[in-house]
């Protein structure tokens, strides 16, 4: 019981601050710093998955909290910011409307998660179910982060925030997945990571750039 | 019982006078360290306010009374907002005249004579500087009220002191949307005062002036009373961030004898020594931003607000 009533507030904290790097991922015109960003969402997710572990007593969880650190802290942000290093793409400042904009877009998208949330938290039984709101409303930044930017690899910043966003969701509405499963989202994630990089080459080698409005004509001219 | 009521006003908002260009000085000397230079000393803004007492104010032909009466506004709006915040004790008689809502009418006042005044005289500067002292403005105000919306729904009540005193008696309320909520407040705060990521106090180039560029056809007296007046509100944001965020050490309501209220004033003290400097370490951090640039932060600002409210409704039910 103690232990439970000192989680719920520091899980719920940690989802407002989660809720908080998506807001500044859609602001951001950099990609280094998105990829920063992107590292401080997986510091979080692991903290967060630490809390519940310990709060609910599952021990499996630890592993999945060590393979978060592993993977999204460490691994993921060193890979991509080698990438665009090497493809010199650390700006990105085109966005297709305006940044304002699409603050207030977010802001309904987590009015519309919110409301989508509470009847299904209200069936969840675990502690952290009020955060599940939290969970759907990044799911969704993470969409709108990957429409209305150009860029190929901050698409791909946007893909992999939203797979936070759906872990978050697992540990806290029903304490994570299953351990297989776990680890296979996360070698799938690596992997994809692995081979959008290669794809960015190929973008770059096609069109010199890696502005994704070059793909939209099927056909040379 | 009355007197001493009367008495702990006057001298909160006497100390709020003397402190605040103590204040403004000590974030211009941080400033300095962090660039490498040396810093002037802590008594330069009073050396400055004695020598523009002491000259001849020079007038424009054009100058109407309202150009005069301005300067005079601004500094008496400043000292009942400072007599408004209980930025040490929280049972003050002027506080039951407004709450925190009136309060941001009170400084919305103080920016319309400002701009007016600017306007008045006719200079392309001075109404360049209006405009864009009112566009701040005006998107900066919905901010700060959903920061304070926040506040008002976590302690119950619209009245600054009320807040403290709850604040004060439920010590163990976090709520995830303070963060929120105190981002969003440091945003506006920087905003609303001339800071850095909106305009640079310490520019010299017209073209980029928004709060300089409405100064510049004041002096002597005039431009001291301005400068005393920026300098006391942004001593007031302060105060209204430790009322809201950082309470701790406010004589609170029955609480406030002789020990009590030295415990405040050292406590405002600390805490203006670290927000100072940490004000000065943000502005270092950070560049000045092109004027269009100025929506965005400030859309950014409120949509923090309301995203704090957003996650009070759906995580602090109790």
């Amino acid at each position: 019981m103690h232990a439970q009533s000192f989680a719920l507030p520091a899980v719920n904290l940690l989802a407002a601050c989660l809720l908080l790097i998506s807001f500044a991922m859609l602001s951001r015109r950099r990609t280094q710093r998105l990829i920063t960003l992107f590292a401080w969402q997986g510091a979080i997710l692991f903290l967060s998955t630490c809390i519940v572990a310990y709060s609910s007593g599952l021990h499996e969880l630890y592993y999945s909290a060590a393979l978060t650190l592993l993977l999204k802290v460490i691994a993921l942000p060193m890979i991509l910011n080698r990438l665009i290093v090497r493809l010199g793409a650390e700006w990105d400042s085109e966005t297709v409307v305006n940044i304002p904009l699409i603050m207030l877009v977010g802001l309904v998208l987590v009015i519309f998660a919110f409301g989508l949330a509470q009847p299904i938290s209200m069936m969840a039984t675990t502690i952290t179910r009020n955060t599940l709101g939290i969970a759907l409303a990044v799911i969704l930044l993470s969409f709108l982060m990957m429409i209305t930017r150009r860029k190929a690899v901050t698409q791909v910043i946007g893909f992999l925030a939203m797979e936070n966003g759906l872990f978050f969701a697992a540990t806290s509405a029903t304490y994570g997945m299953p351990m297989v499963i776990e680890l296979g989202i996360a070698l799938d994630v690596l992997v994809g990571v692995f081979i959008l990089g290669l794809f960015f080459f190929q973008i770059r080698e096609q069109f010199e750039s890696l502005d994704l409005r070059n793909m939209e004509n099927l056909k040379e001219d | 019982m009355r007197a001493i009521t009367i008495i702990r006003q006057l001298g909160q908002v006497v100390l709020a006078i003397a402190i605040a260009p103590v204040f403004a000085g000590w974030i211009a000397q941080c400033r300095a360290w962090l660039q490498n230079r040396s810093a002037p000393p802590l008594r330069q803004t009073y050396y400055m306010l004695r020598k523009l007492f002491s000259k001849d104010a020079a007038l424009a032909q054009t100058a109407s009374p309202l150009f005069r009466v301005t300067p005079y506004v601004l500094f008496g709006t400043m000292v009942l907002a400072a007599a408004i915040i209980p930025s040490l004790a929280t049972d003050l008689p002027f506080a039951r005249a407004a709450d925190a809502i009136a309060l941001i009418g009170l400084f919305a006042t103080a920016r319309v004579f400002l701009s007016l005044a600017a306007m008045d005289i006719g200079t392309a500067f001075g109404s360049m500087g209006a405009r864009r002292e009112m566009m701040v403005g005006f998107l900066a105000e919905p901010a700060l009220l959903m920061v304070l919306f926040n506040a008002f729904l976590l302690f119950g009540s619209t009245a600054l002191p009320a807040l403290v005193d709850n604040h004060r008696a439920h010590p163990s309320i976090i709520d995830p949307s303070v963060i929120f909520a105190a981002v969003a407040f440091v945003m506006v705060l920087l905003a609303e005062n001339a800071r850095i990521p909106i305009d640079n106090p310490a520019t010299h180039l017209e073209l980029t002036m928004i709060h300089e560029a409405m100064l510049l056809e004041h002096s002597a007296r005039h431009l001291a009373l301005v400068e005393w007046a920026s300098s006391l509100k942004l001593f007031n944001y302060a105060c209204i961030g430790f009322a809201l965020f950082v309470p701790w050490g406010i004589a609170t309501h029955g609480a406030d004898g002789v020990a009590a209220m030295l415990i405040s004033i050292a406590a405002l003290l600390v805490k203006l020594i670290v927000a100072g400097a940490a004000l000065a370490l943000i502005e270092t951090f950070s560049a000045k931003l092109r004027i269009f640039r100025a929506p965005e932060y400030l859309a950014m600002a409120f949509l923090l607000a309301v995203l704090g409210l957003l996650v009070h409704l759906l995580l602090g039910v109790r």
